[in-house]
């Protein structure tokens, strides 16, 4: 859920008339035209009335890249671009607007930290330039960094305004969620067990070269890394959304051959997806439809309704899922809430192995931390946890062991006892 | 409480528009309302109605069938040729005699294995649903033409006719009869059973279905082969309706039946339809062809009036469904 809800077509009326442009926390890039039509989509530099002048459309976004110090080329068809780049392309164009505000919907969630110094530093000089920005973030750490002043959002009500050096990072948390968050990641006890899933060198496609760990029972096993380092397609590998080239995957032992998530699913893996919307929910169905998607088989022929009704109402309930009733359209949902529902999916199976794919992605606070302590519970019970995080505190307070990936390859896996950032960095970068 | 009322009518409500439009009618001509022509009505509409109560399917997981209407044709023509009056001189097969259940089932079987392979196409080599079935209605519509060499085949046993002609206990036609049941075995799919629920999901969102552990494939394969199953049955009612055999029928059925279900609130874009609106859209779109039948309204303006009913009724269902948000 972000902070503010704003209505789309507001901001395109705004791009034009008032002087206002807005970064998008989900990106719409024209995929297929290249990175200058991107970025003056709409407003090209005309020859004449008819005819769009390609020549000073590549060169103004060449000088905007310059200015902006972003090394991209202007003539590269967007579906090239990695994802932290498109959204540097994203951030350059609301910049071209040359508008007095500047609306930025979460716009680090895909960046590395690298990055997000450089839009920092991008910022600083818009600000310096007298333009005003609205930062919509979840990112504690970037809103004292970079805000003179924070207002609080909460439920969709206002809750407060005050000036950065006034008020305490737990002051805020306590304002966002309405309710005080003593420990962020809570750790309950658990043994860890015997080995449930042992990867043998895969490789898979141009993304994962190589990749071997083990998992056991009642462990959270952390994946860190950039953005594209192959932490997520390595998973779908296992998990039978990607086609695996060479090496063996173990499960419990015996060496298995899982051919897609369905097979997957049936020997008790779940899988959280990073991309929500995409490839989690189906937005136009309603929560319980959502619920239930992973699990049909159990409820027999005819389905019996009553059941369903019943673990639905169960799981609504136990997640703390935020809706008027569970006929509800999960697209009508925070992110927050969809992603409960996408957990109470994958709890549904009963799974023993569950991956989770940036579980916290766009969230906030108040779910991310019953969310962690849902994953914190899980391995308590016995059960094994992969969970790919972007978030160095997340990753480091979560996990009882974290794997590092560069390029698709895995180069390095610590213990707790050698948890330290700059090491984690230095893997995650390949140095 | 109120809420769920609210909700109830305003998913029925193009009964009420159905409503409407009836009483309209009623007083529009006073041939309308009598039991002859209410009959007529029905049985008209029941082909179009299993064709649609298949193709709907197709809509729901963001596809369509092109096949239809030329599967019909085959169908008619398939049957025909093996359900021909034993003595008839000119017979297809001359002193051919298979019992008109065989007759019916190797119609509908031949549909079937059309629909397969649309939904084995579709669904494996993952090309638009649009070029594939085009592609098949081309095939299916020249097959029929091939087999027939585009003659008519006629002289059809009784006990075929029946099921075009003729009524249960004198009233009921079997026709109309025959699309309930279709109609009420698709209904129970799409809300009942696992397959109805994974079609929804694909329909609304099918890279999710997949990940959440839904056989994609198979399910796709199984709404073209039901879709064209339905196809088959509809041929067989043709054919046997209208007593002969025609290569050349059924002609842009399958768009009647898209308007159908699309009047009756299937959306385009995936994931949405429901079996009483498709219902109702096939008895909307049949009731105002018949008014204006009855009132004498001419031929090309009746095309043009369904053709902004089409376009209204879609434009109407997406606001709904924006205001819902």
């Amino acid at each position: 859920m972000s902070i503010f809800v704003l209505q789309l077509w507001v901001i395109l009326l705004c791009n034009k008339h008032a002087g206002i442009s807005m970064i998008q926390q989900e990106m719409i890039p024209v995929s297929e035209r290249s990175v200058a039509e991107n970025v003056w989509l709409g407003r090209q530099p005309m020859k004449n009335p008819l005819m769009i002048d390609h020549k000073k459309m590549l060169e103004d976004t060449a000088r905007l890249f310059e200015q902006l110090e972003v090394t991209i080329a202007p003539d590269v068809k967007m579906k090239e671009l990695t994802v932290s780049q498109k959204q540097m392309v994203e951030i350059v164009k609301a910049v071209s607007y040359n508008s007095r505000i500047v609306i930025m919907d979460e716009p680090t969630s895909s960046l590395t930290s690298s990055e997000v110094a450089h839009l920092f530093k991008i910022i600083r000089q818009l600000k310096s330039k007298g333009v005003a920005i609205i930062y919509i973030s979840h990112k504690m750490d970037e809103i004292f960094e970079i805000c003179d002043e924070v207002t609080i959002y909460r439920d969709g009500h206002y809750i407060s305004s005050s000036e950065i050096t006034d008020i305490t990072m737990d002051d805020l948390i306590r304002q966002m969620v309405g309710r005080e968050i003593s420990n962020m990641f809570p750790k309950t006890g658990h043994k860890i067990g015997e080995t449930i899933l042992k990867v043998d060198h895969i490789s898979s496609g141009r993304m994962v070269k190589d990749v071997s760990f083990e998992l056991h029972k009642g462990e959270i096993l952390g994946f860190a890394g950039l953005v594209g380092a192959g932490r997520s397609e390595t998973m779908e590998a296992i998990f039978g959304i990607r086609k695996i080239n060479s090496g063996d995957v173990y499960l419990r032992g015996e060496k298995v051959n899982i051919k897609d998530p369905e097979d997957a699913v049936r020997r008790g893996i779940s899988f959280l997806t990073e991309d929500r919307s995409a490839k989690g929910i189906v937005g136009i169905r309603d929560i319980s439809d959502n619920v239930v998607l992973s699990n049909l088989k159990i409820y027999g022929f005819p389905l019996k309704h009553n059941k369903i009704k019943e673990d639905v109402d169960e799981y609504v309930t136990k997640l703390r899922v935020k809706t008027p009733n569970n006929q509800e359209l999960i697209k009508n949902l925070s992110g927050g809430n969809q992603q409960k529902v996408l957990v109470a999916r994958c709890l549904l199976t009963n799974p023993d192995i569950m991956i989770v794919d940036e579980p916290t992605k766009g969230i906030d606070v108040g779910a991310k931390s019953e969310i962690h302590a849902l994953i914190s519970e899980l391995a308590s019970q016995g059960k094994a946890v992969i969970m790919i995080s972007s978030e160095m505190p997340e990753v480091m307070g979560m996990s009882d062991r974290i794997v590092i990936m560069h390029e698709g390859k895995v180069t390095g896996i610590i213990g707790k006892e050698d948890y330290d950032q700059e090491l984690i960095m230095k893997f995650a970068t390949g140095i | 409480m109120n809420v769920r009322i609210m909700k109830k009518i305003k998913e029925n409500s193009i009964w009420l528009i159905f409503l409407v439009i009836f009483v309209a009618a009623t007083f529009l001509s006073g041939n309308f309302f009598t039991f002859g022509n209410l009959t007529s009505v029905l049985m008209t509409e029941s082909i179009i109605g299993i064709l649609a109560v298949g193709i709907m399917w197709c809509i729901l997981s963001k596809g369509i069938d092109l096949t239809a209407g030329s599967l019909v044709a085959l169908a008619s023509v398939t049957v025909a040729s093996l359900a021909q009056e034993p003595g008839f001189s000119g017979a297809f097969y001359p002193g051919l005699e298979v019992p008109v259940p065989v007759a019916i089932l190797a119609a509908v079987a031949v549909c079937a294995l059309f629909g397969l392979i649309n939904g084995l196409v579709i669904a494996y080599t993952k090309i638009p649903p649009f070029i594939a079935t085009l592609g098949t209605q081309l095939i299916c519509r020249a097959s029929a033409q091939l087999y027939t060499n585009a003659y008519p085949i006629s002289n059809l046993r009784a006990d075929l006719k029946f099921w075009g002609q003729g009524t249960i206990a004198g009233v009921f036609p079997v026709i109309v009869v025959v699309f309930i049941v279709v109609a009420a075995f698709s209904g129970f799919m799409l809300t009942q059973t696992r397959f109805g629920k994974s079609v929804y999901a694909i329909g609304g969102n099918d890279m999710a279905a997949k990940v959440a552990g839904v056989n994609v494939e198979s399910a796709i394969v199984r709404v073209y082969l039901w879709s064209g199953i339905c196809a088959g049955i509809g041929g067989v009612l043709l054919a046997a309706r209208s007593g002969a055999g025609n290569s050349s029928a059924g002609l842009n059925y399958e768009l009647d039946a898209i308007a159908a279900a699309t009047v009756g609130g299937t959306s385009h874009t995936g994931g949405v339809c429901r079996i009483s609106g498709v219902i109702a859209g096939i008895l909307i779109l049949g009731v105002v062809k018949n008014i204006m039948l009855l009132t004498g309204v001419n031929a090309y303006w009746q095309q043009i009036i369904k053709g902004v009913i089409i376009i209204v009724s879609v434009v109407l269902d997406m606001r709904k469904n924006i205001q819902r948000n």
